[in-house]
């Protein structure tokens, strides 16, 4: 399956997703919002999920091309229902981007067994439950693309992060099972470790969100935060045949933060 | 749109299988080139084969481990396009020997080319690369840079090297424009390799291990270097790309 990029002169390869059929969890705001609207730039149909009934939005604006589904993505009934309505609705799945997560910042000895089983069953279970259902369709078809959305926090620590880091770090290592199980199938699995992003993520949880999160970009040698635009496409270079050979890696998008 | 308009890159190690490959596509995508090598005649085979496909190239003969080689590439690249963004470091060779195998020479010489080069190539190239202020480099290091497995003592000392100084160069230039990262391949079947592969095909202990159970093409590297090199990776600097079929996943 070499690329012979050769025998397209002068063209780009924009049009690289065209027909592809890509699930987004978590796509209603910022990096799966990113990820659906650069998908379907180059030419992509999407299963827009989210728990937030927002996503509905993409579903009215780009008809025919978007498909919405609302509900808990750490629900079982909810993965298998996506995934089924993914391939009722445009005939195939070949790409997962599992995105929907949460976050927490609190101490360790504040941290309750219900903050914990809750972002654990966010990040974790959902990315789980919709890899399992996606791999068993796209084993079926002898192919597909799955990227996992990790964190900077998959490898290093934050302190009052004990149940975030914990669940990145597992979304990691899943991430290399999925690979290792599903190369025999056609199946390739990778994931981004994004750093801090500039989107709506801790409006909820803080008054000043926004500010707090601009404060991280000095954390980054490259001395800023990350655009939600800018992890989409590296998602989507993972997603694509461009990354072919690619399976069971974790790639840094985090502006130097864990290469220091 | 093409991923490498409006860029001037330099490759070194070109007329070899993920260099050549590596041009072909940059080209296609619209970069400017400077293909480097070490042999006269094959540079020159890249020039006319890309500039028949109307691509803006130009060659010129560069050992990697020697300083004012370097020099002159740069200066070929800002005399002909008055600019460059991108350095993509392929040069490098392969040798097997393990610790007690390794006699002197072929140590010093693997080390010149793959670590001393690399290292060459960057001191030379970023006065260019902060000027241009969107720049990244892309260093070729390999799966071997990561794991002791290959058994190749110089080999991986030279590639765990560049694995580093790819780091200590992203965080020192990060705020500069300049973005760094390293590329690793895994089993990719190239005309380095390609002995290995013809004697001992798909039963290659290494294309075994690989869970995709199959060498990789210099066309899938070639297309890991066009998104770090391209604004797709804006975001990404002291990065290892992993292209290995999984080898190293597990």
């Amino acid at each position: 399956m070499a690329l012979n990029h050769a025998d397209r002169p002068g063209s780009s390869r924009d049009d690289d997703l065209a027909g592809q059929v890509v699930l987004v969890t978590g796509a209603a705001q910022g990096v799966g919002r990113a990820v659906v609207e650069a998908a379907l730039a180059r030419g992509a149909l999407v299963l827009a999920q989210d728990l937030s009934d927002g996503v509905m939005n993409l579903q009215t604006a780009f008809p025919g091309s978007v498909v919405a589904e609302v509900g808990d993505a750490a629900d079982e009934g909810v993965a298998i229902a996506s995934v089924s309505r993914a391939v009722d609705a445009f005939g195939r799945l070949d790409v997962l981007v599992s995105n929907a997560g949460k976050t927490l910042n609190k101490p360790l000895v504040e941290t309750s067994a219900e903050d914990w089983d809750d972002i654990l069953r966010v990040n974790v279970r959902s990315a789980f439950l919709f890899s399992r259902e996606a791999f068993r369709v796209m084993a079926d078809r002898g192919s597909g693309a799955m990227v996992f959305v990790g964190s900077f926090t998959s490898t290093v620590a934050l302190p009052e992060g004990s149940a975030y880091t914990a669940s990145k770090g597992a979304l990691a290592q899943l991430m290399k099972v999925v690979a290792i199980e599903g190369a025999s199938h056609g199946i390739r699995a990778n994931a981004v470790a994004p750093g801090v992003i500039d989107t709506g993520f801790l409006n909820p949880i803080r008054p000043d969100g926004q500010e707090y999160l601009r404060s991280f970009g000095s954390a980054h040698p490259m001395g800023r935060v990350a655009q939600p635009e800018e992890i989409a496409d590296s998602i989507l270079y993972l997603a694509s045949a461009e990354s072919s050979f690619v399976t069971g890696a974790l790639l840094p998008v985090d502006g130097g933060y864990t290469a220091r | 749109m093409s991923k490498m308009s409006n860029k001037v890159a330099l490759i070194s190690g070109a007329t070899g299988g993920i260099g050549s490959a590596t041009a072909r596509l940059f080209a296609a995508e619209g970069a400017r080139l400077v293909v480097t090598d070490l042999d006269q005649k094959s540079v020159n085979a890249l020039v006319d084969e890309l500039a028949s496909s109307r691509a803006d190239v130009v060659g010129a003969v560069l050992d990697v481990s020697d300083a004012s080689s370097w020099e002159s590439a740069v200066r070929l690249a800002l005399d002909r396009f008055g600019r460059l963004d991108t350095l993509i470091n392929v040069a490098g060779v392969l040798a097997w020997p393990g610790v007690e195998g390794t006699d002197q020479a072929t140590w010093d010489r693997v080390i010149a080319v793959n670590q001393t080069g690399t290292w060459l190539g960057m001191k030379a190239a970023l006065p260019a690369l902060r000027a241009s202020g969107n720049a990244s480099i892309v260093n070729t290091s390999s799966v071997l840079g990561i794991i002791g497995g290959g058994g190749a003592a110089a080999y991986q000392a030279s590639k765990g090297a560049v694995r580093l100084l790819s780091k200590t160069a992203a965080v020192e230039y990060a705020t500069q424009g300049v973005r760094v990262n390293s590329i690793h391949p895994g089993v990719i079947a190239t005309p380095m390799i390609q002995e290995i592969l013809e004697v001992e095909g798909d039963q290659q202990r290494d294309i075994q291990r690989t869970p995709m159970k199959r060498a990789g093409t210099a066309d899938e590297v070639a297309a890991g270097m066009l998104f770090l090199a391209s604004d797709d990776s804006s975001f990404v600097t002291g990065a290892e790309l992993v292209i290995d079929g999984g080898l190293t996943a597990h």
